[in-house]
């Protein structure tokens, strides 16, 4: 029959066959089904937390410090004020000294440094340090400002501690970002007669902005979340401490501290704690994704 | 960034006799003193200002240009006469775009290319050690393949962006950004959407936003990179009409790769093949009767 044959023949020429319906369902399935799978724990660590954490949740729980008295009645033990505030105040400073510093290597990076040797080099080690271990930095601030200085321990040690944690994820994510901004961009830039940094201060960054705020974000609450940096850097404290140069309570190291414990009352205080964090984490992406929002005007 | 500052013995580099204005303005951001005032808003001036400033000579002297080893211009003289309206065609991969980019030396920003020869603005050569690049492509603006306007800029910063990227030489932005897109064609559409953004315009409008924005810094020659093949042929139509117009203000090359839009557009057209100029003429003559047997096989469809 030629390509004018009958309907029925053109039908079954184009018709699905059983078997290809069959191995798409099944093809589907298995994708929704991994799916599945990744979110349940997902969604057990939420439902944990909200279960255990809001029952600690009370006024008093956020505007008093821990009072380190675990072993009388629940009432008496405090709250996690100290540690709030500690955990803002060090990050904050590691996000003043990384941000400025990480954008910055990343746009050498992509508009200066290129293809350079040295760029190279640079590119290892920063692909080096994302992979080395959170304690390490702890570490490494320990032997050189604590021990090296023979001084005690101090909040912003912690904050030098989470800086170098947080650089190499801000230099990454930042240059990928700068690397995305075309470069007919750059071009009509430059042959309108702009020079180079100007370039880079009014149309290469403007437009990475959205997007780097998402890389600098990742490195905030990675930060945030980070114990191990701090346990022999800023040590722990009870009270609630605004001298950057003093010992500083932060949520990781309280978190880690009250769930050691033997009474009931301070590990729920720990799942208390913990359900603070992920809500500030969550709270501050918001916020940063509004602001990027509205300053993308395309 | 290789160009060194103007210095104060540049006099002497220079063998051509140069007027003095000419080798100040090209060597550094020039203070235009007393620039339009608000009152003065009005197309009016516009057009005043239009044929006080011609377009100026461009001519290109054994330019040769390279990205590595590889040599893609090998060794082109050519005129582009002031006010003017200069074509290049020419297949795939001769190095028509290339030698536009040396013209205003952004072809040195790819990492690996450099070019040598000459290329002189009325003269003055743009390649000398003591030319400013950024003066350079402030007399020579750019116009490219695609619409590029800043994503993040609205159809008014867009076209002030120029002016506020450089330093110096301001005056005032709001008379300035009228005018420049008034003389793009782009005024009348866009009056009411300053602030919209210009990402947002369509693509021919785009294109005429781009070319409002390299105006708007007043160069004096103009360098389009086939500004037409992305768009449809209504929007190219209001291109080449708007190239008409300003070859009244500046010197036009224009990089194409539709023969019909070099034979509407331009007074003259240059065919070149293989990194060399095989013919430069009146665009009736290059396509009615060539002198050489290879550009009449080229416009006639043999080939390319």
């Amino acid at each position: 029959m030629s390509a004018h044959g009958a309907a029925g023949g053109q039908l079954d020429r184009f018709a699905v066959s059983p078997a290809r319906r069959r191995k798409d369902r099944i093809a589907r399935g298995a994708i929704l089904a991994g799916t599945v799978i990744a979110l349940i724990p997902l969604m057990l660590i939420v439902y944990y937390l909200l279960r255990k954490g809001l029952g600690s949740w009370s006024e008093s729980f956020f505007t008093s410090d821990p009072t380190g008295n675990t072993f009388f009645k629940s009432s008496s033990i405090g709250g996690i004020k100290s540690a709030i505030l500690g955990t803002i105040e060090m990050v904050a400073l590691a996000s003043a000294i990384a941000v400025p510093i990480g954008v910055g290597v990343a746009v050498w990076l992509v508009e200066y440094g290129r293809d350079s040797w040295f760029a190279h080099t640079v590119r290892f080690f920063v692909d080096v340090l994302t992979g080395v271990p959170s304690i390490v930095f702890g570490l490494f601030i320990y032997i050189v400002l604590i021990v090296g200085t023979g001084s005690s321990y101090a909040g912003y040690k912690g904050s030098f501690a989470l800086a170098l944690l947080m650089l190499p994820v801000v230099i990454r994510s930042a240059e990928v970002i700068l690397l995305l901004v075309p470069g007919a961009l750059r071009e009509s830039a430059l042959a309108l007669g702009a020079p180079r940094w100007r370039v880079i201060f009014s149309i290469v960054l403007p437009t990475a902005l959205p997007g780097m705020v998402t890389g600098v974000l990742l490195a905030v609450a990675r930060a945030a979340g980070e114990t191990a940096p701090l346990l022999f850097t800023a040590a722990a404290t009870l009270k609630t401490n605004f001298n950057l140069g003093g010992f500083m309570n932060s949520l990781p190291v309280q978190i880690y501290s009250d769930v050691t414990s033997p009474t009931t009352a301070v590990v729920n205080r720990a799942w208390g704690a913990a359900l603070t964090l992920v809500v500030m984490i969550l709270l501050l992406n918001v916020i940063a994704r509004l602001i990027s929002r509205r300053s993308r005007l395309a | 960034m290789t160009s060194a500052r103007p210095t104060s013995g540049a006099t002497d580099m220079e063998p051509d006799a140069q007027p003095d204005l000419e080798r100040q303005r090209l060597s550094g951001p020039r203070t235009q003193a007393g620039a339009e005032s608000p009152s003065e808003l009005s197309t009016e001036t516009a057009t005043t200002a239009v044929q006080a400033k011609p377009g100026l000579n461009v001519r290109l002297e054994q330019l040769r240009a390279f990205y590595g080893s590889a040599e893609q211009v090998k060794g082109i003289d050519l005129e582009f006469r002031a006010n003017e309206v200069t074509a290049i065609i020419g297949p795939s991969g001769c190095g028509k775009s290339t030698m536009v980019r040396c013209i205003n030396r952004m072809h040195e920003e790819i990492p690996g290319a450099r070019a040598e020869g000459r290329v002189r603005l009325d003269g003055f050569d743009v390649y000398d050690s003591s030319v400013d690049v950024v003066a350079v492509r402030r007399a020579i603006g750019m116009v490219f393949q695609k619409p590029n306007p800043f994503p993040t800029m609205s159809v008014y910063d867009n076209v002030a962006a120029g002016l506020r990227l450089s330093s110096g030489r301001r005056g005032d932005i709001r008379a300035k950004v009228e005018s420049a897109l008034r003389s793009a064609g782009l005024w009348d559409e866009v009056a009411d959407r300053l602030a919209e953004p210009g990402a947002g315009l369509s693509g021919g409008q785009q294109q005429r936003l781009c070319i409002a924005r390299s105006l708007a810094v007043d160069p004096e020659v103009i360098l389009m990179d086939e500004p037409c093949s992305a768009l449809d042929p209504i929007a190219t139509l209001k291109i080449e009409e708007l190239i008409d117009q300003l070859k009244t203000r500046v010197t036009i090359v224009i990089v194409t790769h539709n023969m019909q839009q070099a034979a509407r557009v331009a007074d003259r057209t240059a065919f070149m093949l293989d990194g060399k100029l095989v013919e430069v003429g009146p665009t009736q003559e290059i396509f009615t009767n060539p002198t050489d047997p290879r550009t009449e096989e080229y416009v006639t469809g043999k080939f390319g």
